[in-house]
């Protein structure tokens, strides 16, 4: 199992690298870096800007492949350039990643539980109250962009705070700036901050969720193993959850680690919404102001996350499924 | 007279149907007594398997029940919830048919057994641990200690059949039901679990409530067997009296229709028609439309199942009381009476070498990789699935080609077709070398090769009309359709405005003779049965194995006959080659053959076969085969079979040796017969 995962993991570095390069040259094509100089005014004589776009190498007389490598070979050393403002990419970059993990693995924690845990249920009552519910409810939220989603619940949670008289739920921001108090005091903060968009991201995901959850569920309801669990006296629902929903929960696991390494910078709406400075967020503005570094560097951690994820689907999968497992 | 332990009255089942409530079973009654085998036969959609299911509460939401069911006098019928997973497991266990399913994949065996354990008992882990050791010691799993460790899936079908044996003895129940316990399995397999199932009633002294549609296994088991048709019994008694003495035409015709491993090549009696669907049944005796007894009474009203011919007999028919012949009489002595000519193999066997070679396979190998994993996948060995097989099939002549799963017997049959030089050795088809074959030469070849399928649904093409499905390779050769595919349903039984139709409108058997009409269109000489009949119940198998060798003899085609069932091979075929683990064991004339099996493999195979005949079947000495088949990535050195073998057990260490070190060929024994075994030996298994 060891040797296999490295063997992967040799085979993903290659392909990371090949996925960030091919971002580096798509950007360092499209963009024009130059741009940013010829609105300002006065605007700065030419010989200023080309040594300036040299100092970022990001200049466009100098040829494309030798820019690249530069880069690339600071690439290799952990510098990942610098980006148009002049600061090194990464340095922002890392403190945004923590940002947006937090938000995603809450999410998608909260969300998937919910979405199994109802899809399972719906699919024991089949055509049941509950299962309706659920079905029309989750194309409801499939079927609303985030956009609508996220701004429906910031009026909920207002209207939910005036209700209340305090300011439970807070809509903007990760944390409240300049906060007195010690750690709990904090902690409080940010779980408020977090709650609200935590509560939008999951919201869909427990959607997908609860539907794949109900189809997976409803293959293995009517299979024999779970007629033999309630032939040996097993009640209904420990053969349910003991026999049924383990077995189904097989390929949920798999499409969880996927959906982790795909949110990493899928969650850009939410984001921005609730004023929450993560990747996403980056990404878009990065695109605005032509920063060919920063959208390699975006791409080469959103390419690392998603074959993170595919390594963590195959772990996960073999440790919950014994027939997978190489003897 | 002793209490019954199960007792089940009035049992009625309803299933929710488009056009309706379907009623599937439709009063039921029998009881059990303690320590008693209760045989239930009957064909699919008797209703059989929803009894059982309808006794252990376990019929799916969606059905209706009525009726009372009592288990040690106690009603389970409407019982709550709570009373019934009491009773399950422990007072009444169940074996399902499919051991592949029934067990659930994500747990250790052990821990499965040891669950079954403490759901009825407040004992500790580790006691329930040893406990389930124990209970695969019994059922026969070697090194239980280590195996209990195991997951389902590194078990063989007929393990899991053990495992699920020893989960339903766990709490030593008052009741098993067997549900087809062994249908799915090898007959070798078969033979195993069966001979676990009475070691396990001799430990629990459980009363076993048996369910098949083989009529062998019940008569080797049973004390008294019930008939079930159309969710109905039809006739119940003593497994002697039912076989012997059946009152009703149904089980009459059941037995008739049974190809039998010690009958000649008698026709076999096929019962007409098919089986009424539960939605439509017919008014009055639902036999009526295929009795071949029918009284004009028979329609008027269902006749009631009333006690006729010996102790304990009843049978339902209107006819019931008169007395009748033994279905069941000697099949050799049989066949003479019926006029069958029991030279005619033999006849053939003597001019075989002037007859000209169809088919001749010489050393035939295939190996494949073999993969492990879903989702790891990397290759672990290679599967010797065809390594050096050697036949030939002469004009006119059928080849049966038999085997264990496993054994290579379809991986042949695919080589074959495929027209293609294979990995080693050669094949001739119509005298022309495979390997040789040009795109052209393969064309004409195929016209002359047909073959028929196993599931005759899936081979045929659901949009397409019987007339086009049967017009297809005329046209894609030029010839015109018009007269010629008239022709060919007539020739295969089936009427002429049938060609309108589309396969799911024919019942399984109809759809297999649509099958044989598609591959007798081009007039091949040379058609490739692959399991033709096994799909089907035996009522409809045994009109099927008739047109086959009607055809065969009208149209002088050769056939190459793959089939597990040893019994349909002895009724069509001429000649028989058994293959193991990808070689041949045994081949030659099937009398021959049959009647005195020359490698112990063979012997093995044809004792395990259990007959429709309770006398015979219970004086049999039955030759048990020990453990699985070995895996076929590294079969075992010299001999294949020597791992399994009874005879080399017998042998000497001087004797062995031979068997470990080399390899046997097939030798002649004299005659039409050929044995791949060092020390073969003709013996009667009979
Ligand atoms: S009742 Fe009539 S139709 Fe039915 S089995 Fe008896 S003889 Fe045949
Ligand atoms: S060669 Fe030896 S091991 Fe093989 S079948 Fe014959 S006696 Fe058995």
């Amino acid at each position: 199992m060891a040797g296999f995962l490295l063997r992967r993991l040799i085979n993903h570095v290659v392909l990371v690298a090949v996925a960030t390069s091919l971002a580096y040259m798509l950007a360092a094509i499209a963009f024009d870096p130059r741009s940013n100089y010829q609105d300002r005014s006065p605007r700065p004589p030419e010989a200023v800007v080309d040594a300036r776009l040299d100092e970022l190498g990001l200049n466009d007389k100098t040829p494309l492949f030798e820019r690249y490598l530069a880069w690339a070979g600071g690439v290799l050393r952990g510098d990942f350039g610098p980006s148009v403002t002049g600061e090194p990419v990464l340095d922002d970059l890392a403190r945004r990643a923590g940002v947006t993990l937090r938000l995603v693995l809450t999410g998608l924690l909260a969300g998937s539980a919910a979405g199994v845990l109802a899809g399972a249920y719906a699919a024991v009552r089949q055509y049941g109250v509950f299962d309706r519910l659920t079905t029309g409810l989750s194309f409801v939220v499939l079927a609303v962009p985030v956009v609508v989603l996220a701004n429906m619940s910031i009026i909920a949670a207002t209207w939910l705070n005036d209700l209340a008289g305090a300011r439970i739920l807070l809509v903007s921001g990760e944390a409240t700036p300049g906060l007195r108090g010690g750690f709990a005091a904090h902690l409080a903060d940010r779980v408020q901050h977090l709650a609200l968009p935590t509560f939008t991201l999951s919201l869909g995901l427990a959607a997908i969720y609860s539907r794949y959850q109900r189809n997976m569920m409803l293959d293995v309801l009517g299979a024999d193993f779970v007629r033999t669990a309630m032939a040996k006296g097993l009640s209904r629902r420990a053969a349910l959850v003991r026999h049924a929903l383990r077995t189904a929960l097989i390929p949920a696991a798999t499409y969880f680690a996927f959906s982790f390494g795909a949110l990493l910078v899928g969650a850009t709406f939410t984001e921005k919404i609730f004023g929450w400075h993560g990747l996403g967020e980056r990404l878009i503005d990065s695109i605005f102001t032509n920063d060919v570094h920063t959208v390699a560097a975006i791409s080469c951690f959103a390419a690392c996350a998603v074959l993170v994820a595919s390594l963590a689907a195959d772990v996960l999968h073999a440790a919950l499924d014994p027939r997978v497992r190489v003897s | 007279m002793t209490p019954p332990v199960l007792e089940v009255a009035g049992l009625t089942v309803t299933f929710p149907g488009a056009g309706g409530p379907v009623p599937v079973v439709r009063g039921v009654d029998y009881a059990v007594a303690p320590g008693e085998v209760l045989g239930i036969v009957g064909e699919s959609g008797s209703g059989k398997s929803v009894t059982a299911l309808a006794v252990m509460g376990l019929l799916p939401p969606r059905a209706t029940m009525t009726g009372s069911v009592r288990l040690h006098g106690e009603e389970l019928a409407g019982a709550p919830e709570r009373r019934l997973t009491a009773v399950r497991g422990r007072t009444i266990s169940m074996v399902f048919q499919d051991p592949l399913s029934a067990l659930t994949p994500v747990y250790r065996v052990g821990d499965q057994i040891a669950e079954a354990i403490r759901a009825h008992r407040r004992i500790g882990a580790k006691e329930a641990e040893r406990r389930a050791v124990e209970l695969l010691d019994l059922v026969g799993i070697p090194s239980p200690r280590q195996r209990a460790l195991a997951f389902p899936h590194e078990f063989s079908g007929g393990m899991r059949q053990r495992v699920m044996i020893a989960m339903a003895v766990a709490n030593d129940p008052d009741v098993i039901i067997c549900d087809e316990p062994t249908t799915a399995l090898d007959v070798t397999v078969q033979a195993q679990v069966l001979e676990v199932l009475r070691t396990a009633q001799r430990e629990t002294g459980a009363a076993i409530v048996m369910i098949t549609h083989d009529l062998g296994v019940v008569a080797g088991l049973a004390d008294r067997v019930l008939v079930m048709y159309a969710g109905r019994v039809v006739e119940a008694g003593r497994v002697d009296d039912v076989y012997h003495r059946a009152r009703m035409p149904y089980t009459r015709g059941l037995l008739g229709s049974v190809p039998r491993l010690d009958g000649g090549r008698a026709r076999l009696a096929p019962i007409d028609g098919t089986p009424p669907s539960p939605g439509a049944l017919p008014p009055g005796c639902p036999f009526e439309p295929r009795c071949p007894a029918a009284l004009p009474e028979c329609r008027e009203a269902e006749p009631p199942l009333v006690a006729a011919g010996g102790p304990g007999q009843a049978a339902a028919c209107v006819r019931a009381a008169e007395p009748v012949a033994d279905p069941v009489a000697d099949p050799a002595e049989a066949a003479e009476a019926a006029g069958a000519d029991p030279g005619t193999a033999a006849g053939r066997a003597d001019g075989r070498p002037e007859r000209a070679v169809v088919l001749r396979v010489d050393g035939l190998v295939k190996h494949h990789p073999l993969v492990r994993g879903a989702v790891l996948r990397r290759r672990v060995g290679t599967v010797r699935a065809v390594d050096g097989v050697t036949f030939d099939v002469r004009e006119g002549e059928t080849l049966g080609l038999v085997g264990e799963s496993g054994c290579g017997k379809t991986t042949t049959l695919m080589q074959i077709l495929e027209l293609a030089a294979p990995q080693r050795g050669t094949i001739a088809v119509l005298g022309r070398d495979t390997a040789r074959l040009r795109a052209g030469d393969r064309t004409a070849i195929r016209r002359d090769l047909q073959v028929v399928f196993q599931d005759p649904l899936a081979a045929l093409d659901p949009r397409m009309t019987v007339h086009d499905i049967l017009a297809e390779p005329l046209r894609a050769h030029g010839r015109p359709p018009g007269p010629r595919v008239r022709e060919l349903l007539g020739l295969v039984g089936l009427e002429a405005e049938h060609a309108g139709r589309y396969p799911r409108e024919f019942s399984g058997g109809q759809r297999q003779r649509i099958g044989i009409a598609r591959a007798l269109a081009l007039e091949p000489r040379l058609v490739v049965l692959d399991e033709p009949v096994s799909a089907l119940d035996v009522s409809i198998q045994a009109g099927v194995v008739n047109l086959l060798a009607e055809l065969k003899e009208r149209l002088g085609l050769s056939y190459l006959f793959v089939a597990h069932d040893l019994a349909v091979v002895r009724h069509i075929a001429d000649r028989v080659a058994v293959m193991h683990l990808g070689r041949i064991a045994e081949i030659g004339q099937v009398d021959r053959v049959y009647a005195a099996p020359a490698h112990p493999y063979t012997q093995a195979l044809l004792s395990a076969v259990p007959l429709p005949d309770p006398a015979r079947e219970r004086a049999r000495r039955r030759i048990l085969l020990e453990g699985d088949l070995p895996n076929p990535a590294s079969p075992p050195s010299g001999c294949r079979f020597r791992t399994r073998c009874p005879r080399f057990t017998a042998l000497g260490p001087a004797e062995r040796d031979r068997c470990v070190r080399e390899e046997p060929e097939v030798r002649l024994l004299g005659g039409d017969q050929g044995a791949a075994c060092h020390y073969a030996e003709r013996v009667d298994v009979m």
